[in-house]
């Protein structure tokens, strides 16, 4: 350490200016011990100077000290828990809103397939699907009120989900009346041929129609022809308005899914 | 200017080698580097004190790269450790500046 204390003053005046003539002086290449040993320091001192910027450049966590790495640590814990909280609560909202929209769109569908099932029981819409076509031919008078009748009923036995006699849509409220030697359904007079459409599963509508004794059979009977056909997609295009109902009233339900 | 040369060879090693710093000696590889530094202007101002002499040079060369790790090992120890290596480092830094004023003086005149 003493090299660093400050000089005596200098004695000899001849060097008193001379600081570069001095430096050069030193600098002159020598092969002396002074020269190996401060070559080696400088040597040493080179090397741990590129190594520790060389360290600083690429310096991780290993670097750091005890008391510092707790802390970082610490911070990290406690950004951990913030975070973890973070999700389950951003979970918790999704779970709730999946859930929900779920629920929400579950219960639209099934009101939508009630309603859809519910106007195509009222005939208040057009229906489409497989089914039977069936086309009656004959005179004025062979062919019975009560024979058509029989017919529609025994179309429901079958299955038949909408059923069309003429351009009249049969419904639950329909009626079946002859009037003056015509066939009326639901005030729609009916002219011949007669053409019944209904959708159905159309072997069992077929089967319904041909089985011995029945409603083919007895049109014959009567003198009159029927076709029946089998088709991959009948329309029943024919709308019914829905009656107002005067008298009946609902009964509040007492179901949960009531709003 | 053999020294000098043996400085630009050393920072070259070190460049090329690469080697990486122990564990052990991280704390303490900069505050050595930084009282190095203070021992080779110390000895600069030295030669241009006409005082300059390799023993002396070579001990407080030595001796303050060890205090220097020693300070900072024992302020480790005792939990004060970044306190004390930026004690070490503004007392080295100040000894410098004045090393450095005393050689530019004798350079200068000013």
């Amino acid at each position: 350490m003493s090299s660093t204390t400050p000089p005596p003053p200098p004695t000899d005046p001849t060097r008193q200016e001379s600081g570069w003539s001095r430096l050069l002086e030193a600098a002159k290449p020598r092969a002396n011990r002074k020269t190996a040993v401060a070559t080696a320091l400088a040597l040493a001192l080179g090397f741990a100077v590129a190594t520790q910027v060389q360290a600083t450049g690429k310096q991780g966590l290993e670097s750091l000290r005890t008391t510092d790495l707790v802390r970082i640590l610490d911070d990290q814990t406690s950004r951990n828990e913030r975070l973890d909280l973070e999700t389950r609560r951003l979970q918790a909202t999704r779970d709730e809103l999946v859930n929900g929209s779920s629920k929400d769109e579950a219960a639209v569908k099934a009101a939508t397939e009630r309603l859809n099932q519910l106007r195509i029981l009222a005939g208040t819409v057009k229906a489409t699907g497989p089914g039977i076509t069936m086309t009656i031919t004959g005179q004025p008078g062979q062919v019975t009120y009560p024979t058509l009748l029989d017919l529609v009923q025994e179309l429901r036995d079958a299955g038949a989900e909408a059923i069309q006699i003429g351009t009249a849509r049969v419904v639950a409220q329909s009626y079946i009346a002859e009037h003056d030697g015509a066939l009326y359904v639901d005030n729609t007079k009916l002219t011949l041929p007669y053409t019944i459409k209904a959708v159905g599963d159309g072997d069992t509508l077929q089967a319904a129609m041909n089985f011995p004794g029945g409603i083919v059979e007895t049109i014959r009977q009567q003198g009159a022809e029927a076709t029946v056909t089998k088709a991959p997609s009948v329309l029943v295009d024919a709308l019914q308005q829905p009656p107002t109902d005067r008298y009946a009233r609902p009964v509040p339900s007492a179901s949960p899914s009531a709003p | 200017m053999i020294p000098a040369l043996g400085l630009i060879v050393g920072i070259a090693l070190g460049i090329f080698l690469d080697p990486s710093v122990p564990v052990w000696l991280q704390p303490y590889l900069p505050i050595a580097v930084i009282a190095a530094l203070d021992a080779v202007f110390g000895g600069i101002r030295a030669v241009l004190d006409g005082i300059f002499n390799d023993k002396v040079f070579v001990i407080s060369f030595l001796s303050n790269v060890v205090v220097a790790a020693l300070i900072v090992f024992l302020g480790d120890q005792l939990g004060v450790g970044s306190q004390l290596s930026t004690g070490v480092v503004v007392v080295l830094g100040i000894r410098i500046f004045s090393n450095v004023a005393s050689i530019r003086r004798h350079l200068f005149h000013a």
